[in-house]
């Protein structure tokens, strides 16, 4: 096979060529390959009913698993991907256990939420390790999926009965998707690639030395997936209007809601530099662009426990399966979850350009204004470097939102203080703090930080603090919440800390 | 095949998440879950399209009030100027009634002059593909020429012009006045009760097909064929008899499909026949949202007088319901808050002043529950307010004023509640729940916690089950037999999830005697049974079991009185059960006999017809027996509050519910615990927000938040009243789609009961619905409070 674009759909091989860089997965499944399974819900990765599991290859050989929102993502991206859909599962005339747990357990009512459930769940199987599944990993499973019938009961059940399943058959099950995924690459014009040479690209420049000599994504193509930064800098230069993506998660929306088109396309995620994660000399944890919200929150949590709720509170898992901590930051929302607890750490953001070549900011100045940045046009984000964690104080990070699960915050608050011992107190030594939902980028909150430094760690210090925090800032009126109460929590979200802190209970989810 | 036997005591909970339990292990399971799970169940959009089939997207108004003066030809020139756009139908382009064919005819098919709400269809846009077609629908919306006129963007303001959509109605009995001036004590308040958008899975869609002869076939997701074909029949201007309706399944419906389905399904067959091809009209989820109708927004503003136990003396309430731009459905369904106002409990004195408010939003319609749940939350807040006055536990104070004996046992209609089980099942809850227990330990929670505070509440629910409407509370049904042994089943009502089908099909399985297996169940049709009712008001199963209930016993007596005859037995000696004829002294399979009935020339299908008895409602007074019974349920709902931030969290909900006896176990859970869980969305994280130009700012689920499987509560235990219904009535069963939503209204009680243990006073506090957390915010007397 010599696609510009490869995968393995439902176990067979697709290759694909001169591919609108705006198809998304959904539309293309549900109009082309005429698998209707899949549903159109919302057609914004909000409810999940456009679910399918994809797993790449990890650097072992090893397929890892994720469901996402198949409404969003561009089907350029699903290069070198195993792809499955609901209509897929079954084999044999029977059905597959995930869907046999849900029926035995009246899981469905409607059936229009259920083949986004099932592949969540699938994704969940496919990756092993059940026997420890709880309902807490359950619900962040299903954290991505929407049903309006049920009340989730019966798909929780559904879960939690497929704890016996054999890791041993799941692993033959792996094995043989493997090897397909791996002689489809091997056929494809890629030329041939060892199986721990991580996801294939038919990329614009130089890529593995195994694939010396391979051709070059087709001429005319308009979904460009450079396979080094070089490449990827060159694409940027030579063209700046196409869409930086980086898993899609809120261009896709771009095409979907807003109607855009992209003229081109450029996917940093293939780029292998950005794909990883690393600490730097200095301390610093280095993210690169690539890297998936999941696997990016999971090496922070890994510094900062703490963060572990807030994390799971990012969107939704099968989102932060697709989506990039890179993207999440380039695209600027005001609120944007992981900017004001980045801001909070210390955070710099690492882009570079041809002509430019590399710089770093400071999180806090990256903004110019709503869902602008001060990047310039042929720009691109490489790695987000966070500083290391201090040696004594706290680190916190809240939302308030609607809903816990998959909501965008009204208001979010980072902390990040340390402390020195002092006479009858603790001393503020220093103090960074990040606000989201109070104006139109994510903040720094230099007012009430200058109110802590240098001052007791003490009541009356945090009762400056809160009065300077809800008068830092003009929050407007909007559907998530008011001015005023948008003012008020951003207190109360110091205050919340402050307790917590001191030990008192604060976290609603800690009740039973 | 009926999971019948085997009746669990009460207080066995069913439900406890994390493990099925084997009470429901038997039922048999929904008629499509295998074609669920395996993505093989077709909804309308995954059909195949017939060749040359284009797509339809809507072009909305953006305004919420306004003169409209046309669209802009020169960008209708330039849309039409692309060969992928096929036509664009505005309202001069209707060749029947220019209004949907509603009883008010108050709503335009497109709009002409003038358009009332932002979202309303001005114009559709038909091409080559659903995005060509939405892509230039966004286009055309620019070029709409509007001039905006003033706007009823609220209840207030609605109330300063008298802009009704209905006229005003009052509702009294006894002397409420006087009695309210005599009370032992008196409170008053004011509060809101917001909406609620249906958010199904499945977003409206129909699919309209020109067959020859000026025929239609329409596929349509909707609660409704029948009401689809005689609007579609209405706006072509053409005969009922030439439109055939279908509907296999809906992804969700809740009420959102009743009427709202035959404006796309109408929309689909204007275009289709503009353009002479088949049309397929899929509505966008935000377009959704923005156009179509949604719970009824009220306020509620009450007097009560009480004595020192807690008992109502009198009441006068005043109702005012935003039901947007048209009247739709409003009229029954705040007919229905009027009769629910009372929930559980006896009214001696009462007043209920009902204002049909008309408000430059979508037209409120339909939603589970029916205008029910708004006036059982008001009642429950009451009941709550008097308890806390007078530091009683509101559940003493519910019991006190439940309907009791004569003369404690009318309502303010004027109905004798005959079959009141809510004093019992009230104390069976109260000791399954460990109520007092927990109530006791929360007080204790709440006074060595200061920023955390809990809350709990024990609701009752009583709902009133049939069509207000009586003429609705009927149905048919249409049986075949082949001679295979294998049976079809047809009737009018329609599958949107909540188990209909199955049930139908296991009525069927054991009135003929076969295995269920052997019955299956065929689209909804207009083709094939006719007239029917809208599926809902919970009475699918009631109405469309019976009759296809009495469809199959007319075939089974056939068959029996053959076989009697044959085997020289009286007919009441033959036993069919399970696919077998037993005689007394002969056993054989049941498809030896059909066939044998069949050479004898026996007609092997049947219809079958139901009427509901005894029911009767005089509109212009409310008074009268509008349903032919009640389904009862209480519920106990713990929660948490965050007192700095008013967040909250259900954190135990144990619920006892009446559903009679059930026909299938595990649906009839399904529907009690997805019930449940919608209406805690509705009280409180789903809220409608309108902003000060009217215009619908959470018109998707990034910004309208439904809940997620984290919301269901960690205990979560459920329990069914296992009593057959004392009507007759299918089986022995009892409606079950609805009343469990209002089990809910526990949540929002006992959010309020913590709000009030933070705030330590006396006076009740005023929280508003949804209790979000800046409503709840609010009610502590933060900063946000105005």
């Amino acid at each position: 096979m010599s696609s510009a674009l490869c995968f393995l759909l439902n176990g067979k091989p697709v290759g694909l060529d001169a591919v609108d860089p705006n198809l998304t997965v959904l539309d293309w499944l549900r109009c082309q390959a005429r698998l209707t399974g899949t549903k159109e819900g919302c057609a914004e990765g909000d409810c999940g009913a456009c679910m399918i599991a994809i797993a790449d290859a990890r650097p072992d050989g090893r397929l890892h698993w994720r469901a996402i929102n198949s409404c969003i993502r561009l089907l350029s991206s699903l290069h070198g991907h195993a792809v499955v859909t609901v209509d897929g599962l079954a084999s044999g005339g029977s059905v597959h256990p995930v869907q046999q747990a849900l029926v035995d357990a009246h899981a469905s009512q409607c059936g229009f939420c259920t083949p986004g459930f099932v592949m969540s769940l699938y994704a969940l199987y496919r990756n092993g390790g059940l026997q420890t599944l709880d309902r807490p990993e359950v619900e962040r499973a299903f954290s991505g999926n929407l049903c309006r019938c049920t009340g989730y009961r019966p798909l929780i059940d559904a879960a939690l009965a497929l704890r016996d399943a054999s890791d041993d058959a799941i692993a033959a099950e792996n094995a043989v998707t493997a090897g397909r995924l791996h002689d489809l690459m091997r056929r494809s014009d890629a030329g041939p690639v060892a199986p721990h040479d991580g996801p294939l690209a038919a990329g614009d420049g130089p890529r593995t030395a195994a694939a010396v000599g391979s051709p070059t994504i087709d001429a005319g193509a308009r979904a460009l997936r450079p396979r080094t930064v070089e490449a990827l800098l060159a694409d940027r230069a030579r063209h700046p209007g196409a869409w930086l993506i980086a898993g899609c998660t809120d261009v896709g929306l771009w095409i979907t809601k807003q109607h855009r088109r992209a003229e081109h396309t450029i996917d940093v995620t293939f780029v292998t530099a950005l794909q990883s994660i690393e600490t730097l000399a200095d301390g610093r944890l280095r993210i690169g662009a690539a890297v998936r919200l999941e696997q990016a929150w999971a090496a922070l949590c890994a510094r900062w426990p703490q963060l572990r709720g807030f994390a799971d509170r990012f969107a939704s898992r099968p989102v932060r399966n697709s989506g990039t901590l890179g993207g999440n930051i380039a695209n600027g929302s005001p609120i944007g979850d992981s900017m004001p607890v980045l801001i909070a750490l210390g955070c710099h953001v690492v882009v570079a350009s041809q002509a430019g070549g590399e710089r770093a900011i400071a999180l806090e100045a990256f903004y110019a204004g709503r869902q602008q940045t001060v990047m310039r046009t042929d720009e691109v984000l490489l790695w987000i470097d966070v500083a290391p964690p201090g040696s004594s104080g706290l680190v916190a990070a809240y939302k308030v939102s609607r809903r816990i699960e998959q909501d965008i915050s009204a208001v979010c608050l980072g902390l990040n203080i340390e402390l020195d011992d002092g006479v009858s107190a603790p001393v503020v030594r220093t103090a960074r703090i990040g606000v989201g939902g109070m104006a139109a980028t994510p903040m720094r909150a230099l007012r009430t930080e200058q109110v802590l430094v240098g001052a007791p760690w003490s009541d009356a210090t945090l009762d400056l603090a809160v009065r300077t925090i809800r008068a830092e800032f003009s929050p407007i009126t909007d559907m998530r919440a008011s001015s005023r109460y948008r003012e008020h929590v951003i207190g109360a979200l110091l205050i919340r800390a402050w307790r917590e802190h001191r030990g008192e209970p604060v976290a609603l989810d800690a009740l039973s | 095949m009926n999971d019948h036997g085997g009746l669990p005591t009460p207080g066995a909970p069913l439900a406890s998440g994390g493990q099925v339990r084997p009470d429901t292990d038997r039922s048999p399971a929904h008629e499509s879950a295998l074609a669920h799970v395996t993505g093989s169940a077709r909804f309308i959009d995954d059909l195949p399209e017939a060749f040359g089939t284009l797509h339809c997207a809507p072009v909305l108004s953006p305004l919420a009030h306004a003169r409209l003066r046309g669209l802009a030809p020169e960008a209708v020139a330039q849309a039409l100027a692309d060969p992928a756009v096929h036509a664009i139908v505005r309202a001069a382009d209707i060749p029947g009634e220019a209004a949907f064919h509603t009883p008010a005819a108050d709503e335009p098919v497109l709009a002409t002059d003038s358009v009332h709400y932002q979202g309303q269809v001005v114009a559709l846009v038909v091409a080559d593909s659903h995005r060509q077609a939405r892509v230039t629908a966004a286009r055309l919306q620019q070029a709409l020429q509007l001039e905006p006129l003033p706007a009823v963007l609220s209840i207030d303001e609605a109330l300063r012009q008298q802009a009704w959509v209905l006229p005003p109605v009052c509702v009294i009995r006894g002397e409420p006045e006087q009695a309210l001036a005599r009370a032992t004590h008196t409170l008053g308040q004011t509060f809101e009760i917001g909406g609620q958008e249906h958010f199904y899975l499945e977003s409206q869609i129909a699919y309209a097909l020109p067959q020859e002869q000026d025929g239609w076939l329409i596929h349509s997701s909707t609660q409704h064929p029948g009401e689809v074909q005689h609007w579609v029949a209405s706006a072509l201007g053409i005969a009922a008899n030439r439109i055939d309706v279908v509907c296999r399944r809906m992804g969700g419906g809740f009420g959102g499909k009743e009427t709202q389905a035959g404006h796309v399904a109408v929309w689909a067959a204007l275009a289709a026949r503009a353009v002479g091809r088949p049309v397929k009209m899929r509505l966008d989820r935000d377009d959704d949202i923005l156009i179509t109708g949604k719970r009824h927004p009220m306020r509620a503003s009450y007097t009560v007088g009480y004595n020192d136990a807690g008992a109502i003396q009198a009441l006068s309430v005043s109702i005012a319901a935003n039901c947007g731009s048209s009247a739709d459905l409003s009229g029954p369904v705040t007919d229905r808050t009027v009769f629910h106002v009372d929930n559980a409990y006896f009214l001696p004195n009462v007043r209920i002043e009902l204002l049909r408010c008309r408000l430059n939003t979508q037209s409120h319609t339909a939603f589970r529950g029916f205008g029910g749940p708004q006036g059982m939350v008001v009642i429950e807040t009451i009941i709550e307010q008097i308890a806390h006055r007078l530091g009683l536990d509101p559940l003493d104070v519910r019991r006190i004023n439940l309907y009791g004996a004569a003369p404690r046992n009318t309502t303010h209609y004027g109905m004798t509640v005959g079959d009141n089980v809510l004093p019992e099942l009230l104390g069976q809850l109260e000791a399954w729940s460990d109520y007092r227990a927990r109530r006791a330990a929360i007080a204790a929670f709440n006074r060595s916690n200061s920023t955390l505070k809990k809350g709990i509440a024990l609701t009752p629910v009583k709902f009133g089950i049939s069509f207000t409407a009586t003429q609705f509370n009927q149905a048919g049904a249409l049986v075949n037999l082949y001679t295979d042994g294998t049976v079809q089943v047809n009737h009018g009502g329609t599958e949107m999830g909540q188990g209909l089908h199955t049930k139908v099909c296991q009525i069927v399985a054991a009135e003929l005697g076969v295995p269920l297996e052997a019955v299956r169940i065929s689209a909804t049709d207009t083709a094939r049974v006719p007239n029917a009712s809208a599926t809902a008001a919970s009475s699918g199963t009631d109405l469309n079991g019976r009759a296809a209930e009495f469809a199959a016993r007319r075939i089974r007596e056939r068959l029996s009185a053959f076989i009697a005859g044959r085997a020289g037995v009286a007919p009441d000696a033959v036993r069919i059960a399970d696919g077998v004829v037993s005689l007394p002294d002969d056993s054989k399979p049941l498809t030896d006999w059909i066939k044998a009935a069949y050479e004898a020339r026996i007609q092997l299908f049947s219809d079958g017809f139901y009427a509901t008895p005894d029911i009767h409602y005089d509109r212009s007074t409310l008074t009268g027996q509008p349903f032919y019974y009640f389904a009862y349920g209480a519920a106990v709902s713990e929660v948490a509050i965050d007192t700095l931030t008013g967040e909250s969290r259900v954190l135990a909900v144990d619920i006892l519910h009446d559903t009679g006896r059930p026909i299938n176990r595990a649906i009839d859970l399904g529907q009690i615990e997805g019930g449940f869980i919608q209406g805690m969305g509705w009280l409180t994280t789903e809220e409608l927000v309108w902003d000060e130009q009217g215009r619908l700012r959470t018109h998707a689920p990034s910004t309208y938040k439904i809940p997620t499987a984290y919301d269901l509560p960690p205990r979560w235990r459920i329990a069914l009243w296992n009593r057959p219904n004392p009507k007759p009535n299918v089986h022995g069963s009892k409606a079950v789609g609805e009343p469990p939503l209002m089990l809910a209204i526990s949540v929002l009680q006992a959010i309020r009961h913590a709000v009030q243990a933070a705030t330590g006073e006396a006076t009740p506090v005023v929280l508003h619905a949804p209790a979000s957390a800046e409503s709840v915010q609010r009610a502590l007397g933060g900063p946000s409070a105005s």
